[in-house]
Parts: structure tokens; sequence; C-alpha cells
């Protein structure tokens, strides 16, 4: 039997042959045998043992008999050598009674609470006891027993009588995550894993050891006691909370979502997701829109029927036609952004569409148009594991792109990989991946890459918020062409590359297609069946336009799609817009200050109710199905659908499969891009005592609207606190442990301060946490000048 | 005539009847009693200090062929708790349109919290009526026990109920409950 039959050699240097249970197989050099039987059919019991984990032997389950070896051995731990006999509990007595052995250790301790144990049904303590274990009981003394449970964060929940100490969750937390807040303390039979008293679990991705706990021990507060696993239905989705791209599993009981896991997908989340897309799913119960909406002519919002709020929709819209904003949220799935940016063009005629629910620039869609769109593959996360250089440009990983993060520190740990971060200071995450800062006040990116020594054939990962310091990405361009670096765009939301791929941008149609060309014009107008000369050839406004233009009364109605208004660059000015438009619709799932002001509020499915698809920072698609299918939400693109056939269109595209059969028809771009940017940088701001650059992005877990409700992972935020560096804080007379009011013309935002080694005039704090609203309080960005001062409640 | 015979043999049948046991039951204004064991209707019990029995774990849901019981779980909350130990059934229903009688579920119970009971007339003229509730099921409050929630006896672990040494709730059970009482009262 030869078990490298993908490729094809039968006998090289590289590859051994041995024998397991009378089976002669050939295997790569260094293959475990615990490994070799499962690839040939035999299950060897285990516990400790995880693909991903550096092997330990700690649990003792899988013990073999080894020709030639004394005692029997974990075959966890034992590469096959050439020439050995391995005989496993199939075919040897000793195996099977070492297993059985181990076993009834194990069971010493175990308590016997599968009925109230959330592991029960999955467990494989329980199915190995039923395999490898003795139907009763030999020990009749009294069990060791622990207090249960102890919080290990407000999340995660341990119950050390359940412990087999096979440190999964351990080897976890230090390997993988890098967070090594748990360990395994004592000896003997008093071994248990801890935890320090002032430290709790606060790692992003602390619910993948609840996840590989091979028994009952680590338990989710979101999850106790709400399921068992036989009457839940699992169906296989893409998470919806980051550009990432994770496969996950989605367990839902009577159309509620009980919990999500990650799913095992080699090319793009391996065996791992972060704890926001694991936890993060309470929003799609909460504060649904169920019912369309209305507002009458005395100024309140009724319910309406769907025909009616259509038609309401339509004849509003037609009132204004060519005076239409699309705002879209950066969320959607890569075809109902598409309808949207087909019926802005089509029903709207207009290009005054923008996804970009953020900082953005034109710069930046110049930059999206001509780098990104099309640019599917050039970067994927196995490139990033094989990386000798990357160079990450106003892009956190762990809080932007966590699973970006675990495949850095991956490379990292392996010793091949060397990271240059263009920051204002060493984050905890940029430590864990051992990247080497470059000290960088924003607004001065630009002059620093051009100032840096970058090795040849780097890889060049650039965040989004780089869209808020002018220069920044045609710097990055220029130096990734200089350098001949691979370059990759990485946005926060799962929607956005869909979106730029698709066209929802004021300068481009689907495809990387500028607006501009003719023939690409042309191109789209025979797949939509219009005439070229339907489609509007000149850019439209993007998200900050549309915004002023509604405020001048150049733009009389928005479509607002699956966006919050908290989200916005500047809150305050999308309200005022708002105000100032006659009339706006809006689409989404949740009721929020948007939908309650909107003259038409459609509600629209969420990603558990819908096909759809993501694509991922590697411009990688990832579609999902429908999971919970009994609910009759529509999806953005029906509605639309709708809406322009009440305008008298003729869209098609009712059915996810006619939107990915048009989708697919599109093609590459062959003719011209758009040309790449070319903006000089303006550099730091200068500032004085008394004022600093502001530098903020958002944390992984924050307020944000698709987390809301969900209190458990709430409590595992990253403390709130104001960064400043020692030279800037004394010149301001100010401590750690004070309290800082940062403040501009806007408002203010007071906040404990840290003082850390960073570059100097320029304050750190979060975007999105607690006090720290960065959008909503200052209405500022990146980059801009803030006054700082010894602050007071 | 030839038929005299036939229709003298046809009336013994009759006559000799008058004089055999009678069989019908003149239910339900008489109510015979079922055998011992007989699958009647489920009853969730309770420990002898009221505390319930059950701990929603579903194995009977697991194990129920018919698939007519559901059962959530949830956390025993200090001051708001319902049975010994950590969980509790929050939500516990069987539907008695589906039920066949099997008994599987009752055997599969852990801490012989449902058993049947005799009770048989289960019929009703509406669907959703014949869908029973937790508290439908759940075994009455007898002389001895308080309703719950209410915390387990004082020093006492959840082993201790399973292990029997519960024999009916404490004075400081009694008194919790009163307080209780009289506090929703006052509100």
């Amino acid at each position: 039997m030869t078990l490298t039959s993908d490729n094809k050699q039968t006998n090289t240097e590289n590859s051994i042959t041995a024998t397991i249970d009378g089976i002669q197989v050939q295997v790569p050099k260094g293959t475990l045998i615990i490994r070799a039987a499962e690839r040939m059919g035999t299950f060897v019991p285990r516990f400790c043992d995880h693909p991903a984990l550096a092997p330990v032997a700690a649990c003792r389950m899988c013990l073999v008999e080894i020709e030639g070896m004394p005692k029997p051995q974990p075959s966890c731990a034992i590469a096959l050598t050439e020439g050995m006999n391995v005989k496993t509990q199939m075919t040897s007595t000793v195996a099977q009674e070492a297993q059985a052995g181990v076993m009834e250790f194990l069971l010493i301790n175990h308590p016997l609470d599968c009925p109230v144990c959330d592991k029960g049904g999955e467990c494989p303590l329980q199915n190995q006891a039923m395999t490898a274990g003795r139907a009763e009981s030999r020990f009749d003394i009294e069990k060791r027993t622990f207090p249960k449970p102890i919080e290990l964060s407000t999340e995660i929940l341990l119950d050390r009588e359940r412990c087999v100490e096979c440190a999964r969750c351990t080897r976890f937390s230090e390997e993988i995550a890098g967070d090594p807040f748990i360990e395994l303390l004592e000896r003997g039979a008093k071994q248990q894993v801890g935890i320090a008293t002032d430290e709790p679990f606060n790692s992003y991705f602390s619910g993948n050891t609840v996840q590989i706990c091979p028994v009952g021990a680590l338990t989710s507060s979101s999850y106790r006691f709400r399921a068992r696993p036989f009457d839940l239905v699992s169906v296989p989705t893409t998470c919806e909370h980051c550009a990432a791209g994770c496969s996950l599993r989605t367990d839902y009981r009577r159309e509620t979502v009980m919990r999500r896991l990650a799913w095992e997908d080699p090319a793009v989340n391996e065996d791992w997701n972060c704890d926001k897309g694991r936890f993060a799913f309470a929003y799609l119960k909460e504060n649904r829109l169920t019912q369309p909406k209305v507002r009458t002519k005395n100024g309140n919002q009724v319910d309406a029927l769907w025909p009616d709020a259509i038609d309401f929709a339509a004849k509003g819209i037609l009132q204004a036609k060519g005076k239409v904003g699309v705002l879209l949220g950066g969320r959607l799935t890569m075809e109902d952004a598409y309808a949207y940016s087909k019926f802005a063009r089509l029903a709207l005629a207009t290009n005054d569409i923008d996804f970009r629910n953020r900082v953005n620039s034109e710069e930046e869609q110049d930059f999206l148009g001509s780098v990104v769109a099309g640019s599917g593959g050039s970067v994927t996360y196995a490139d990033l594991e094989k990386a000798q250089n990357v160079v990450l440009v106003n892009f956190e990983p762990e809080e932007e792109s966590p699973i970006i993060f675990l495949r850095l520190r991956k490379a990292a740990q392996k010793g091949n990989l060397k990271v240059t971060a263009i920051a204002p200071y060493l984050t905890r995450s940029l430590e864990k991946i051992n990247a080497e800062v470059v000290a960088t006040k924003p607004g001065d990116e630009a002059k620093v890459l051009r100032g840096l020594k970058i090795a040849q054939e780097s890889i060049i990962l650039v965040g989004e918020r780089a869209a808020a310091t002018p220069g920044t990405l045609s710097a990055v361009i220029e130096i990734a062409e200089k350098t001949n670096s691979k370059l990759s765009w990485i946005p926060r939301r799962a929607g956005e590359r869909g979106a730029v791929e698709i066209g929802a941008l004021p300068n481009l149609l689907p495809g990387g297609r500028p607006v501009t060309e003719v023939s690409a014009r042309n191109d789209v107008a025979a797949i939509w069946g219009v005439n070229g000369s339907d489609i509007p050839n000149k850019p439209g406004r993007n998200h900050s336009e549309i915004i002023q233009a509604a405020l001048s009364g150049e733009i009389k109605a928005l479509v607002i799609a699956g966006l919050d208004v908290m989200d916005a660059p500047d809150p305050q000015a999308l309200g005022q817009a708002i105000n100032a438009v006659d009339f706006v619709i809006t689409l989404g799932i949740q009721e929020n200050s948007l939908t309650r002001y909107a003259n038409v509020s459609l509600p629209v499915a969420p990603v558990t109710e819908k096909s759809g698809t993501f694509i991922n920072w590697e411009g990688r698609p990832r579609p999902f199905g429908r999971a919970i299918t009994s609910t009759n939400a529509l999806t953005d693109a029906r509605v639309l659908a709708m809406m322009a056939e009440s305008l008298g269109l003729d869209f098609g595209l009712q059915t996810i499969e006619e939107l990915r059969q048009e989708l697919s028809s599109f093609g590459s771009w062959n003719g011209k891009k758009l040309d790449k940017p070319s903006v000089a940088s303006i550099g730091a701001a200068n500032v004085s005592v008394g004022s600093a650059i502001l530098s903020t992005w958002n944390l992984l877990l924050d307020d944000g609207a698709l987390q809301k409700g969900e209190e458990h992972l709430a409590g595992t935020q990253r403390p709130v606190v104001a960064h400043l560096s020692a030279k800037t804080a004394a010149e301001n007379n100010l401590e750690s442990g004070d309290k800082v009011t940062i403040s501009n013309s806007r408002g203010s935002i007071i906040i404990k301060l840290e003082i850390i080694e960073m570059v100097n005039d320029v304050v750190w704090i979060p975007s999105n946490n607690h006090d720290s609203k960065v959008k909503s309080k200052l209405g500022a960005k990146e980059g801009d000048v803030v006054t700082i001062q010894k602050g007071s409640f | 005539m030839a038929e005299l015979p036939q229709m003298m043999r046809a009336f013994g049948v009759t006559f000799l009847s008058m004089f055999r046991k009678v069989t019908t039951e003149q239910y339900p204004e008489v109510k015979v009693p079922t055998q011992e064991r007989f699958h009647g209707k489920h009853q969730l019990n309770r420990h002898p200090d009221g505390l319930e029995k059950c701990v929603g774990c579903e194995l009977c849901a697991w194990a129920c062929p018919a698939d007519a019981i559901y059962v959530e779980g949830a956390s025993n909350e200090e001051g708001d708790r319902f049975s010994p130990g950590e969980r509790y059934g929050r939500v516990y229903q069987i539907n008695y349109l589906r039920c066949i009688g099997c008994g599987l579920c009752i055997e599969a119970c852990p801490t012989r919290a449902l058993t049947m009971t005799n009770e048989y007339e289960l019929a009703d003229n509406s669907r959703t009526k014949l869908i029973y509730e937790k508290e439908d099921l759940l075994a009455p409050i007898q002389p001895g026990m308080v309703q719950p929630p209410h915390s387990m006896i004082d020093d006492f672990v959840a082993q201790d109920y399973y292990d029997g040494k519960v024999t009916g709730a404490s004075a400081e059970q009694f008194a919790e409950v009163e307080l209780i009482k009289q506090k929703n009262q006052g509100i």
C-alpha cells in the first residue's frame, strides 16, 4: 500500500517503508505513527494529539506496540522509521490492554456528569470510553472534585474536574495564538489548568480552545446548556465579520443560531477562527426588521405590504431620478452589491454609488480600480506563510484581520519571516509576530516608505486606513513596483473586496472596468441588455461627495443599505444629509436610527437566511449556502429586482442562480484600467504642546453593529486606554493612569492614559470602544490634529 | 321449514350470552384501573424538598423514536434555582400527538426525573392542547415540599440529592420561599 500516491514516486530518499498491523505502508519521512495509521483507515484513540499542534504525548491514550521496544509507545509522538513494525489495538492485545488501562486511569477522576455537560454527544472521551473502556468502573472511592466552573474570561469557563490534562488548550494558546494566559499547574492527580487571578483569558482566539478540548472542561458562556449536538442542524457558512473569509460551521435549532465553530479549510483559516466570528451572532435576532415600513404624510412610519412599499419607494426614486446617491455598508455579499451596482446605473442613471462606509478618498478609489479590482490571488495565505519579507502599512493584523495574523505568526515562529510594520508603536500583535516597527506618525507613511530599505520581492500588505492619509497608497504602489513586490489590500469588512470587483464604486463597473472607457461600458451594456449610452459615462461621487451633494441639495434622494450610522466616517454629516434630502430608502436587517428615519424601510435577509459569496482579501470567492430556510426574508438583490420591475425595467436577478450566471458572464477586463493614483503626500501635521496627531484603528472586539447583544464576548474586549510616548506625555504634564481629554471642535473623549514606547506627538485611542468613539464624538480620522489635556470627570 | 333448526341455533347463541360475564366497560362512568405498569402520561418528578429532578439533558428527546419531546436546558443561577446542580430544564414539552408510549424516554432519563403514570385520558379537541408543557407534566407539590425556585438544603451538594440524603424541605427553604413571596407581593 502506498500512501504517497499523490506524488507518483514510489521509493525516494524522502519516503520510508514500514509495517502497521501487518500491512506495508510507504510514507514520507517524519510521518507520525498515528497519522500513518489514520491514513490507512485505522483510528488510534487519542486526546492530546492535534495535527496543528506539536506532539507532547500527554494523555497516553494512543499507545501502540512497536516491535523491539519493551513497552507500548505513544503513536502520536513517534515518527515511523524504516522497517518499523507497529501493531495498533486492531491486531495487538498489548496495545489494546494498554489503551484500556489508560482509559481506566483517565476515568478515575472524570465526573460522570455527561447529562449536564455541553460536550455530551460529541465528546471524544465519551466515544473512546465506549470503544476502549470498561462497562463498569472498578473505582469505588471518592473522586477528586473542584469547585466548578471557574471563569477564565467572561466567555470561557473551565471545569477542572472534567479535564484529562491533554494540554491542547495551553499548547494552542502558546503555539498558535501567542496568548499564554493559561498553563498547566501542579503535579500528579492535582494537575490542573490554571490562570493568573488578575489576568483573564482575553485572547482573540480563546474560543478555539473550547472547540479542541476533547472533554467538556472548557465551555463557552454563550452556548452553555443551550443545546445538544443531536438537535442541532449544522451547515457550512462563510464568516461575515471580516475579509479573512473563514469557513465556519453554523449550528442552529428552531430557526435560532445556537453556536458557530471553525470549519477546517487548509487554504484559508486552517483549523481556527477568531472569537468575533465564533461568538458574535446574537445580532441575527436583535432588533430584526420583519415588515416593510413606509412614512405616511403625517410623518409616522407604518407597516406596509411589500407591493405597496416597493411602489412607494419606486415613486420616490422616480421623482429624484439622476439625483439619487447609493450608500452601501461594505458588509453585503458580492451578489447583493452587484445588484446595487446595476440598479444605480440602470434604474437611477447615476454613478453615485460607494460601498466605503468608512474613511475614504479619491486616491483610494483609483487605487482600488487600478491595483485591486481583478487581481484575485496575487497574494494568498500560503504566500504569507512562505514569505521572507512582509511589510505592513497602516495595517494591524490581529485587530483588523486575525487570520492573517495567525498565518504571519505561524511563519514567524518557523523563523524565516521578517515583518516590518509602519505603525506608531509596537503593538502586542506586532510583538507576537516578531515585527520590527518603523515608528511613524500618521501622515508620514509615504515618506517613511520611500526611505525604507525594502527587500526585493517582498509582500506589502496595506490596510484600509491608508485612505486616511493622502499619498500613502500612491507611495505603496510606487514602492511595490520599484522592489518588484507583491501588493495586497486588506479591507476590514467581508463585503468590501467583492464590492470592488462588481463595481460598487463611483468610477468602476463590474470586473474592474472604468466607467470612463467606451468599450468597458459597451461590454457591460451588452450583458445588461441595454445600449452603451444608457450607462452614465462620468465618474460619480464617492461617499463623502454624496453626503456633501445631499447637503447642498444636488442629491435629492438616498438609497442606504446595510449601513450603521455609527460606522460612517462622519456620523453627524450623514445625519444632516438624511435630514436634507427629500426621500430616503433603507434596506437592512436591524432597526437602527437610519431605518427609523427612512421614508421606506425594507427588511432584508441576514447571511444565515440567504445564499451568497464573500470575496476575501486574497480575491478568493467564498460562496455559502442558506442555513435557515424557513423564514421568508428577501435578499437585497431580490428587493432591488422588484423595485426595478416597479420602475418598468426587467432586471431578472430574482434568484441567486441568475445572479451568479450573470456575474460569471463578465469575465476579465483586458482593456485599459484606471490610472494608478499618484498623489503627493502632505506629511504629518506639525503639532505644538497641547495637541497631538490622532492615530486610531478599530479593535477586533469593539462596539460594532454586528457584535451587539453578546455581552460575554464584549467582556473580553481589550482595555480601553489612550497611548502617548513618555516625551509627549511629559510635555503635556501627563502621567500613566491619568485621565486624558482628547478633543477637537466637535467634541471630546475622556480616557485613561497609558504611556508606552511610541512615536512622539501622536496620541492613539481605539476607534469604537466604550467612551472612545472617534467617529461619533470627534468626527475625526487618523492623521487629524486633536488637543490633549489632563482630564477629569 | 328447513330453516327452523338453524334459527333455533342462532337464537340459542343470543340466549346463552345472557348468562355469560359482561365485558362491556361503562367508561367514562366507571373507570377501570389499568395494569400497574401501563405506559400513560409522563410525569416530571421532584426531589423531596420540591426541587425538580430534571436537569434538561435532553437524553429523553434523544431516545424518543417519534421525536415527541423537546427540551431546552438552562443554567441555575444564584437565587433562581430549579434543580440541584448547575443545569435544569427550562423548556420541557411532550407532544402527545406523536408520543407512542414506548417508554424509551424514561429508560434514558439519568435522574429518574421522567416517569410514566397510568393516566391514559390523552384526548382533546385541538392539536396545540396536546403539546404538554413543563407545568402540565411536573408532579404536584406534596406536603413537605416547597415550590422552586429556591436554594438547595444548606451544606448539601447535588450529589447528596442523588444519594437520597434529602427527605424533605428544610425550615430555611420554607423561610426563603416565604420571603420571596412577601417580596413579590410588596412589589
